[in-house]
């Protein structure tokens, strides 16, 4: 079987599954009714799942977990999981197959998708609106589709431990496939429109689990907050493709590339301020999807959803897909040297920015959230100075040891029956050895210690930052810094966590227990992976290695074409100032680590008297440099509330107020109109009537009726007569 | 019977409206089965015409013409092509699943009721196929009537209201609407000698710009009152607030689009030195972007769940025009293609409300909450409306919407830039309101015990969910049906636009067919790579 001619299989394994659960998941598992519907808003609802009331009946036997209510859950169990195993194997059959190919590059258009008119170009030419349903496999899409059904299996089978006893498990697994369905189209798309098709599915499915315990508002507002900032990025997105289709004609990646390596770009329109909108708009997209400074907000909301959630999507696979998409444009980003440095300069300022936050954070949640960001602004760093296979190198490792972190905080979470406050914790690493020793891993794995993932990844950006063309030492600088936080804040996690004195509450402390089998064995595979995924990408100045452990960067060579010319670049740097500056990145990271150790280890009270010292720095960082408040006083309560509220009265009053000013002018005059008729007009008839009527008045008073009253007035009238022709 | 097609299609709610008159009020069961069955034999009978209409024939199909008041010159003339075959079809379709969406909502006067219904859609489709100006401006008001009575009797408790102020100001519009045309028809027997309403005879008479201009904007004033544009939108959250669900529905999924139906098919090809100034271009385009923002902000505050919807649709229908007045072929395939997911998106949420104002006889935002845990099935339904309505891609909206910003992208940048806020404020009202209503807990008593959506009334929605997907996936046959009207109009508003430099023989993207460089640049993909697509080919 040719695995690449089945490619387009890939996604639809897991659609089959999401679509399999959406429809006939409930037979499957059939939800008790639940007793959040039978509560009255009267009184306030236990939180679920996690919440510690829910957990209590669930962990009332001893680790069985209870029996399975619905016979059937397994098959869910099975099929979910079991999907997104298929999607790996042939993944891993196509990718084989591709290496086998001597152009590794495999591209498949199934049909047309978006089939619009023809329109005109900046230039004048006419093209075709339209994009296709196609996949295109190269390099770089095969190392995302590994990541995301990889890390994605391994996640989907820690779920079915963590879920177990969650209302909605099918409704939970029915989304996970969705999402990986979504990110697969994502990675495999062969243009910007489809891929935006899954950048939006991803989205979908992120508010959708962001939102999972949908019965808490903050659930509800987080997963919301996620979708608008995500589409504030999108929309950036969106004109960045429009902007592509009238200068270049297509959103087809091949065809991109290909016109803008060929320089034939409509070159009389297009100038290099219109492909440095075009770059700026595609990273505007990116810095909402990837947690970006400005539109990093979202991401550490996000962490109202389940753990495996925020392991799979807010930190190994769909916060990257900014990463792949501007790797994606490589050839854009590599014309637009000026979005290159805003980039690089984004990349770096949320790399410290965020790590100065997750410095002071309470909830273990937040601070590996924080964590991401800062990790992902390295990856735009990387990007940033032209150094793309460095980015997806590190989204590679970070993916391993970032999904282990989170995977650990989740068992942690579990043990602590629902706890995420570290202020509450302390002293586990003997009741969960399992997780603590594969958090120790991944922890030392981010902090950059030789020989562990993240020490290959990271140090290869901080050189790339120093060393490449577009670097300086002041964004190395910051890299660096960056790197002792990244140590310090993770063994301040460690050591408020694992080690120290107990702070636990004590009616939790009875039920700490170890997570079961299919919580660990992905933890453990996630920790294989954080000690041995960087070694696919030994430093050059390490030559008594063969090439074979450079073999990233071999593959991905092909999908950036011309940035290995770049690299090329780099030579004239020594090796010791490589040797030094990697000195100095693992020094900076001991000393983090130590400094952590010491303050919250050995001498507890140091960090509270610096606290105290620094009162207002840390509420500064505590309450994350109030951006969030910024924003909400600036765009959700001033310009779209306050808008919103300003314009309806406005529609009330000045727009409809104009509309039934009309009607209420017409009824005036038709009043005035009326009031001139009856009295003017008609007063004038009636008037003359009047007149007549009063004229004729004393001559009706003569018609009495009275025979006798005649009779006199004719005696009358007789004798007046009679007498005047008598005197006459 | 093919070549009355279409008086079949026009005439048969009106027969079963005719038989309904027949039925005894008492029978109140044989009625509503009655007007079901009325309902979808207007829609099966006009199945025939996906079937048989033939995708890239220039001109009308299924054409029909008789003499109607010869000293006049008006004409019973009948016609279709791809935009009023997507329009008819959208009636059909709508009519049915609203008279069948009425089954427990109307109780009194019945009969009534449904021959309101029945009469409304012979109205709509008859807009939609007339050729003559004459039956046309027949149909179109013949269409207030029953909408007036459907809103002022079975409506809300401002009915009246809201109905004499949609009857009187639609009507304000038609009227000047029709000023325009008398001078068109007058103009057109100066110069030829003859008396006639003919759409195509009218088109060949030559108008002074300044003549041209007048009656563009009395066409204006008659379409943009109907569609609504700002600032004449406001009868309809009054209107849509007040009426029966199926009203609701009928009015936003079908009345609207008469509006864009006819700015398409009167005001740009009849006067398409108007269409193309500057000024007046601009003034609708900035209307159009005004329409979009600010419909879609006064949105976010609503209280009122039907006000909120209503709102976001000005904010739609502003995209809709937006793409008629980028004048470009994206632009107008791009607006009737998202006047017919208007109608299913905001259709669906039509009846969404309606689902729960037959539970509940509140629309107060505040009085729901938590929602999604008493009707789980609601729940989903509601968020596929609210998802399609919000242009997630893969359903129909996203394709709409882009395929609109593309078009109005072309015709100036700036438009598309701040149409596009439009995408980001529907994401935030939309997903508000779903918050709102559906999640957190239920924190009112009166919606513990609320029965989830029944058989016959997830039936309704189901048409609608599965042409939604379908748009959304496989868009393709539409804009083959849309391709030769749109460039029919193209063609007529800006001679030459096809004819632009750089054109592949088949239309191919100039990337690839002009530059024959480029294309060899182009690493060969080893993939078996099928044939080039044919979108491209007419």
């Amino acid at each position: 079987m040719n695995f690449l001619d089945q490619i387009w299989l890939i996604p639809l394994f897991p659609l089959l599954g999401a679509v399999l659960m959406l429809l006939v998941g409930k037979l499957l598992d059939p939800q008790p009714h639940s007793e959040l519907a039978v509560a009255p808003g009267v009184e306030p609802v236990a939180e679920h799942g996690h919440g510690a009331a829910a957990h209590g009946h669930g962990h009332d036997g001893p680790s069985g977990h209870g029996g399975r209510p619905g016979g059937l859950k397994f098959l869910v169990s099975l099929i979910c999981p079991g999907m997104v195993l298929l999607s790996f194997i042939f993944s891993a059959g196509a990718v084989w197959r591709l290496s086998q190919q001597t152009q590794r590059v495999y591209q498949v258009v199934q049909f047309t998708w978006l089939a619009g008119m023809p329109f005109h170009m900046a230039n004048g030419h006419l093209a075709m609106f339209q994009a296709d349903w196609g996949f295109l496999l190269d390099p770089l899409s095969s190392v995302m589709i590994l990541v995301v059904t990889g890390v994605g299996f391994l996640i989907h089978v820690y779920s079915i431990g963590y879920m177990a006893h969650d209302g909605g498990y099918y409704r939970f697994f029915g989304y996970l496939n969705l999402f990986v369905f979504f990110m697969l189209m994502l990675v495999l798309a062969n243009n910007y429109a489809l891929l935006f098709v899954g950048w939006e599915g991803v989205g979908l499915c992120s508010y959708l689990l962001i939102g999972f315990y949908f019965h808490k508002k903050s659930a509800g507002d987080a997963g919301k907050k996620a979708f608008v900032v995500n589409r504030v990025g999108d929309a950036g997105f969106i004109l960045g493709m429009l902007l592509m289709l009238s200068v270049l004609g297509t959103v087809r990646f091949t065809d991109v590339n290909a016109a803008l390596r060929s320089g034939n770009f409509a070159p009389e329109v297009a100038g290099f301020g219109v492909l440095s909108a075009m770059s700026l708009l595609l990273f505007v997209g990116a810095t909402g999807k990837s947690a970006q400074f400005p539109l990093y907000v979202w991401l550490p909301d996000a962490m109202e959803g389940p753990t495996p959630v925020s392991a799979l999507i807010h930190a190994a696979t769909m916060v990257t897909a900014g990463v792949y998409m501007v790797a994606r444009s490589a050839a854009l980003f590599q014309l637009t040297p000026s979005t290159s440095t805003v980039v690089a300069v984004i990349g770096a300022f949320t790399a410290i920015l965020a790590a100065t936050i997750a410095l002071v954070q309470n909830d273990i949640k937040r601070v590996l959230a924080y964590s991401t960001v800062s990790q992902l602004g390295y990856m735009f760093l990387a990007l940033g100075v032209g150094a793309y296979w460095v980015a997806i190198f590190h989204l590679f490792t970070h993916a391993f040891f970032k999904a282990l972190l989170f995977l650990g905080s989740g068992s942690v979470i579990h043990a602590m029956s629902g706890e995420q406050n570290m202020c509450h914790m302390g002293a586990l690493k003997n009741k969960i050895p399992i997780t603590h020793w594969t958090m120790f891993v991944g922890s030392v794995a981010i902090a950059g210690i030789p020989g562990l993932a993240g020490f290959f990844s990271k140090d290869e950006i901080l050189w790339q930052a120093y060393s490449s063309p577009h670097g300086s030492q002041i964004l190395w600088l910051v890299g660096l810094a960056t790197a002792g936080l990244t140590a310090f804040y993770m063994w301040r996690l460690m050591n408020l966590t694992f080690y120290g004195e107990s702070r636990v509450a004590p009616e939790v402390a009875s039920h700490i227990h170890e997570s079961p089998a299919t919580m660990t064995v992905p933890l453990v595979l996630l920790a294989v992976g954080s000690v041995f995924a960087g070694w696919l990408g030994t430093p050059k100045l390490w030559s008594y290695f063969s090439d074979n452990f450079r073999g990233f960067e071999r593959w991905l060579e092909p999908a950036f074409a011309s940035a290995a010319v770049e690299a090329a670049k780099e030579g004239e740097h020594s090796a010791s100032t490589e040797w030094i500056l990697m000195g100095l990145s693992v020094a900076v990271a001991i000393i983090g680590i130590t400094i952590a150790r010491y303050f919250y280890h050995h001498k507890p009270q140091i960090p509270d008297s610096i606290e105290k010292a620094v009162k207002p720095l840390h509420t500064l960082l505590y309450n994350k440099w109030y951006v969030d408040e910024v924003y909400d006083f600036l765009f959700v309560n001033g310009l779209c509330k306050g808008g919103g509220l300003v314009f309806g009265a406005f529609d009330r009053d000045v727009v409809d107020g104009g509309v039934n000013g009309a009607g209420w002018l017409t009824r005036f005059s038709a009043t005035v109109s009326m009031w001139w008729d009856k009295w003017i007009i008609d007063g004038a008839v009636r008037f003359t009537s009047f007149f007549v009527k009063m004229l004729s008045y004393p001559v009706c008073l003569l018609q009495t009726g009275r025979v006798q009253a005649y009779a006199f007035f004719v005696v009358i009238g007789a004798l007046v007569f009679f007498g005047y022709y008598v005197v006459r | 019977m093919d070549q009355h097609l279409l008086s079949i299609v026009l005439l048969t709610p009106l027969a079963g409206l005719l038989v309904l008159l027949f039925i005894p009020a008492k029978s109140r069961n044989l009625i509503r089965v009655w007007a079901n069955l009325a309902g979808l034999a207007g829609f099966l009978i006009s199945l025939p015409l996906v079937w048989r209409f033939q995708t890239g024939v220039p001109g009308y199909q299924f054409e029909e013409r008789a003499d109607w008041i010869p000293t006049l010159g008006a004409h019973y003339h009948l016609g279709m092509d791809g935009i009023s075959l997507l329009l008819v079809m959208l009636t059909t379709l709508m009519g049915f699943l609203s008279i069948l969406s009425s089954w427990n909502a109307i109780q009194d006067r019945m009969k009534e009721y449904y021959a309101m219904f029945l009469l409304l859609q012979t109205g709509m489709i008859g807009v939609f196929l007339s050729l003559d100006f004459f039956l046309f401006y027949v149909f179109w008001e013949l269409v207030l009537v029953p909408m007036y009575f459907i809103i002022g009797v079975w409506g809300g408790p401002r009915k009246l209201y809201a109905a004499i102020k949609f009857f009187l100001y639609t009507l304000a519009g038609s009227v000047l609407m029709l000023l325009g045309i008398l001078t068109l028809y007058f103009q057109h027997f100066k110069q030829f000698g003859f008396y006639t309403f003919e759409i195509a005879d009218l088109m060949k008479t030559d108008l002074t710009l300044g003549m041209q201009q007048w009656v563009f904007w009395a066409f204006f004033l008659g379409f943009a009152i109907k569609v609504p544009m700002f600032p004449f939108h406001t009868w309809l959250p009054d209107a849509h607030v007040e009426a029966p669900t199926a009203g609701s529905v009928i009015l936003a999924a079908v009345l609207l689009k008469m509006g864009t139906y006819g700015f398409l098919r009167f005001s740009l090809p009849l006067l398409p030195r108007a269409s193309m100034d500057k000024t007046i271009v601009e003034v609708l385009a900035v209307l159009s972007i005004v329409g979009i923002i600010y419909g879609a902000l006064v949105s976010l505050m609503q209280q009122d769940w039907k006000k909120l919807v209503a709102y976001s649709s000005v904010s739609h229908l502003g995209f809709c025009t937006l793409g008629i007045f980028s004048m470009n072929p994206n632009g107008i395939a791009g607006s009737v293609l998202q006047q017919i997911n208007h109608g299913i998106s905001t259709g669906m949420l039509f009846l969404v409300i309606g689902v729960i104002y037959e539970r509940r006889h509140t629309r107060e935002i505040s009085e729901y909450g938590g929602l999604a845990h008493v009707m789980p099935r609601f729940a989903v339904i509601f968020a596929i409306a609210m998802l399609s309505s919000a242009g997630l891609p893969l359903l129909n909206g996203f394709i709409g919407e882009f395929t609109i910003l593309q078009g109005a992208f072309e015709a100036n940048r700036a438009w598309a830039a701040f149409a596009v806020t439009g995408v980001i404020l529907g994401a935030a009202y939309l997903l508000w309101l779903y918050q709102r209503t559906m999640l957190g807990q239920v924190t009112n008593g009166k919606n513990l015990g609320l029965p989830d959506m029944s058989f016959r009334e997830v039936a309704v929605f189901v048409p609608l969910i599965a042409w939604a997907i379908w748009i959304g996936v496989y868009p393709k046959p539409y804009f083959e049906i849309l391709r030769e009207p749109v460039r029919e109009i193209v063609e007529r508003v800006r001679p030459g636009y096809f004819q632009a430099r750089g054109q592949g023989p088949g239309g191919v993207p100039a990337v690839a067919a002009g530059r024959g460089q480029v294309a060899a640049a182009e690493p060969p993909a080893p993939g078996p790579r099928p044939p080039a697509p044919a979108g491209g080919d007419r």
